[in-house]
């Protein structure tokens, strides 16, 4: 019955009709299904999207100020957060302030500040920073630790993007 | 590419052997008669629990049980994108699946399917049904509004009211004397692990069953001679079927869930009274009714043990009934069960229908 009806239409309209019936279903059980899988998978990707935009927003810092880190004492160093990621704040003896992201550009550990050593070393897998210009020393550090601006205020000490 | 595509199969196919199934599933059949209709809801049941998974997992995501749970909620329902949705499509979803497992449980009844090969399908089924509730009972809690605290309180106080375990049973329940964030950190070790890790293997069995077994055709067409009954293909007739079906079922959910939302109410607070007009869901209304109306005849403790005796007496009937009409005749035990089946069905609907009218 369906191939009569078929015919009747290829004669009606005189030409080989464009599409089979077969393509035709397929193309359009393929663009329904797809339309189902978005109105799925959007809200879906959406919702565990959620955190990060937030999260992306708190994370654009370009300057934190730290009360009472001016009172910080020389040859020591103390950690702070610049946006989401931990930043060191180093005042030396010679009374030179530096500060510098202490995430390892290796594989992303926090570095820690080794005053007898004078160093900034990486315990994950031993990466040794200067402590002055954050250049990588030795170990496997690819680049130096990214340097910030220092500014000294009355009260506190004021961190911010170079 | 179907050439690459059909080489691509035949490798698969020789390591795992899908032609086999694929014969298998071709080979087996299932009846078409006019009472047909009713053998989907099974497969409608499983799709709502796989919604439920899904959903279940990406609440997951986000929800904190214990002193937070409230405000957990309370973020995924307003501040998480979709949030909203995700949690209305689990707790409609929930609700549809309790009641397609209702309708498939009273269709497979009086269809009279669990009778001999098929009785061990009816237990699992009843299995299943109970740790369902259960799956119902326990995630009204975690959001830890006003309703879902007050709801569990009054849960509670049932197996409470057991003669000796009683009070045991219920505090270590409430991991306390009172429903508390300890109760809902426990309930939720219930509601996402403990409950799914003897549901799954239930469901197998089920399935399996299902499969080994066949569907189960109704009396009236086991009257008739063997070239009069028809059936279908159920690969790919019924599955294609089952599928459609699958497609309403979801298009239902989706417009509910996203029309109406699930609503938060007020955070849960032991200091303030109960709200007017508080019931419990819908699937737990008959039971509430029942020891309503029983409380009101037999005051005090004794009217909520007749109320809990006859609840418990009426499952015991209700799962063994197998046993009793099993043989495939249409005599006095069939018609008995029928009735009974019938009486069952009547008084769940008439103290529902009551319990609404009086709120």
């Amino acid at each position: 019955m369906n191939h009569s009806a078929e015919h009747s239409a290829e004669k009606i309209e005189g030409q080989e009709p464009l599409m089979s019936r077969r393509a035709f279903s397929q193309v359009l059980f393929t663009g329904v299904g797809m339309c189902y899988a978005a109105a799925i998978g959007y809200p879906v990707y959406q919702y565990l999207a959620s955190p990060i935009s937030k999260a992306s927003e708190a994370a654009a810092v370009n300057q934190v100020s730290l009360p009472d880190a001016n009172k910080l004492e020389k040859g020591s160093a103390m950690m702070f957060k610049f946006g989401a990621k931990p930043g060191i704040l180093i005042h030396h003896a010679d009374d030179t302030w530096v500060a510098m992201e202490a995430v390892c550009t290796h594989l992303a550990c926090t570095v820690q500040y080794q005053a007898e050593q004078n160093r900034l070393f990486c315990a994950c897998h031993g990466g040794v920073y200067d402590t002055r210009t954050g250049a990588n020393v030795a170990g496997p550090p690819p680049k130096p630790l990214q340097a910030y601006k220092v500014t000294v205020e009355p009260t506190s000490v004021v961190v911010s993007k170079v | 590419m179907s050439k690459l595509m059909s080489s691509l199969y035949g490798w698969v196919d020789e390591r795992l052997g899908l032609e086999e199934l694929v014969k298998f599933a071709k080979k087996k059949t299932v009846p078409q008669h006019q009472h047909s209709f009713w053998y989907y809801w099974g497969g409608i049941s499983l799709f709502f629990f796989i919604v439920q998974s899904l959903t279940g997992l990406l609440l997951l995501v986000y929800y904190r049980p214990g002193p937070d749970a409230y405000e957990s909620v309370r973020q995924i329902t307003y501040e998480i994108q979709f949030g909203w949705l995700i949690r209305s499509a689990h707790a409609w979803s929930a609700n549809l699946m309790v009641a397609a497992v209702f309708i498939h449980m009273f269709s497979v009844y009086f269809m009279k399917a669990y009778r001999y090969p098929r009785e061990f399908g009816w237990w699992t089924g009843m299995v299943l049904l109970v740790l369902c509730l259960l799956f119902g009972f326990s995630g009204y809690l975690l959001p830890m509004d006003e309703l879902s605290y007050f709801a569990t309180k009054v849960g509670l106080e049932i197996p409470a009211a057991l003669p000796a375990v009683g009070p045991w049973i219920a505090n270590l329940f409430r991991g306390g004397l009172e429903v508390s964030e300890q109760t809902v950190q426990r309930f939720f070790a219930l509601h996402v692990v403990l409950l799914p890790m003897l549901f799954i293997p239930f469901l197998f069995i089920h399935l399996w069953l299902v499969q080994k077994h066949g569907n189960a055709t109704i009396p009236s067409e086991m009257e008739k001679p063997e070239y009069l009954r028809r059936s279908i293909p159920f690969f790919p007739n019924f599955l294609m079927k089952d599928l459609a079906l699958w497609l309403i079922a979801l298009n239902v959910m989706s417009l509910l869930a996203s029309i109406f939302p699930w609503e938060i109410g007020e955070p849960a607070d032991a200091l303030k009274p109960a709200p007017t007009g508080i019931h419990p869901e819908w699937y737990y209304m008959s039971a509430f009714q029942m020891l309503k109306v029983l409380g009101n005849v037999f005051p005090g403790a004794l009217g909520e043990g007749l109320g809990i005796t006859i609840f418990t007496l009426g499952l015991i009937l209700w799962f063994f009934i197998p046993l009793y009409d099993g043989k495939h005749e249409n005599g006095v035990k069939a018609r008995n069960a029928t009735y009974f089946g019938l009486l069952a069905l009547f008084i769940l609907i008439a103290t529902t229908a009551w319990g609404y009218m009086v709120l």
